[in-house]
């Protein structure tokens, strides 16, 4: 029935990928005891000291948490702008 | 004959620990196994019940460790097969009256006359859970495809990595085919891919359970039964036997036949 209902009124996800989702998040929180909130702060403060050095597009960036087995790895791809000097 | 010492535990309560520690317990009796199943949970011991022993009681772990009965006294044979004891759990003490080294100097004594000793863990991770998996040599974890079981069992998992007890493996209770396959639920796959450890057995939901635990009477002794079919299979995979895991599409049977029929003539 309810299979029914969603197919005439505009089905949603399943719920079964949500819950994987947000368990994916959280274990990786769980995991690295490290609240989402400093996630935030620690994205931003990574990106405070490289543009000290290198000119970065902060809007390109991408900071993640992966997860490979039950081991976490940070992993950061951070797109540099092309240097000013050539343009010179 | 030396012991495996299997701890059975799961961070989050009620998601089936005493049922799974109870079921495999029978499970390796009834294939010739001699086993002793210890209630970690004291306070709140219901290992006794759901096995069916509970006006048995005499002594107690906590009156075996401080030392007002022998061992052997506070053991409850299960007389439906050949070889499985019961040492219950005190009820009007804390868990603070047990220590880690005590759990470990029990097992040491049992160790020599028994194949397997199957500790049941309290729910949480303080005391209780430190006394049940102190002894360990195999941790199992019990999970439910559903988040907070999940997330709960993910944590246990990490603490018995860093107590050097690990790798768990995996258990998860109650699994409802139907709504796996309505995308309603995590599927065994899902749960594995999150918590990336070695599977050791999946059991479906099935009303059967709760009968024969009303009854004090384990599933595991109704082979005919899925969930009793999965304990069995999972006792089998911890002796070290290759077992295929159990299709869980449902039986074919007139009901499912008819609504099958039903949902295809709906055009569903």
């Amino acid at each position: 029935m309810a299979d029914w209902w969603d197919r005439l009124f505009g089905s949603k996800p399943h719920s079964a990928s949500n819950a994987k989702e947000r368990l994916k998040l959280v274990l990786i929180h769980d995991r690295t005891d490290l609240a989402p909130g400093q996630m935030e702060l620690l994205k931003n403060e990574l990106l405070q000291v490289i543009s000290k050095y290198i000119d970065i597009d902060p809007t390109a960036v991408n900071i993640n948490m992966m997860q490979e087995g039950r081991e976490q790895r940070l992993v950061a791809d951070i797109p540099i702008r092309p240097s000013q000097r050539r343009r010179v | 004959m030396t012991a495996t010492i299997v701890t059975i535990s799961s961070g989050k309560g009620g998601v089936g620990k005493t049922t799974t520690t109870a079921n495999l317990a029978v499970a390796l009796a009834m294939n010739g196994q001699k086993v002793v199943c210890i209630d970690g949970d004291i306070g709140l011991r219901n290992l006794d019940v759901v096995m069916g022993l509970e006006n048995r009681i005499v002594y107690d772990l906590v009156d075996v460790i401080e030392g007002r009965c022998r061992l052997r006294q506070a053991m409850i044979r299960d007389k439906r097969v050949p070889e499985l004891y019961l040492i219950p759990a005190a009820q009007t003490r804390d868990k603070s009256a047990v220590s880690p080294s005590d759990m470990v100097r029990l097992c040491d004594e049992l160790k020599p006359d028994y194949d397997w000793i199957l500790i049941d863990c309290p729910a949480g991770i303080e005391r209780g859970f430190r006394n049940a998996l102190a002894p360990a040599d195999v941790v199992v974890v019990v999970t439910n495809p559903e988040v907070s079981a999940v997330r709960d069992a993910d944590r246990i998992i990490g603490l018995v990595e860093a107590e050097e007890k690990g790798p768990a493996r995996l258990i998860i209770n109650r699994l409802n085919p139907s709504l796996v396959k309505r995308g309603e639920m995590l599927t065994p796959e899902d749960v594995l891919e999150l918590l990336a450890i070695e599977l050791i057995g999946i059991v479906p939901e099935d009303e059967n359970v709760v009968m024969s635990t009303n009854r004090g009477q384990p599933i595991a002794l109704d082979v005919k039964s899925r969930a009793g079919q999965a304990f069995q299979n999972i006792a089998r995979r911890l002796r070290g036997e290759q077992v295929p895991f159990m299709d869980l599409e449902e039986k074919s049977g007139f009901f499912n036949r008819l609504s099958k029929m039903i949902r295809a003539a709906g055009g569903n």
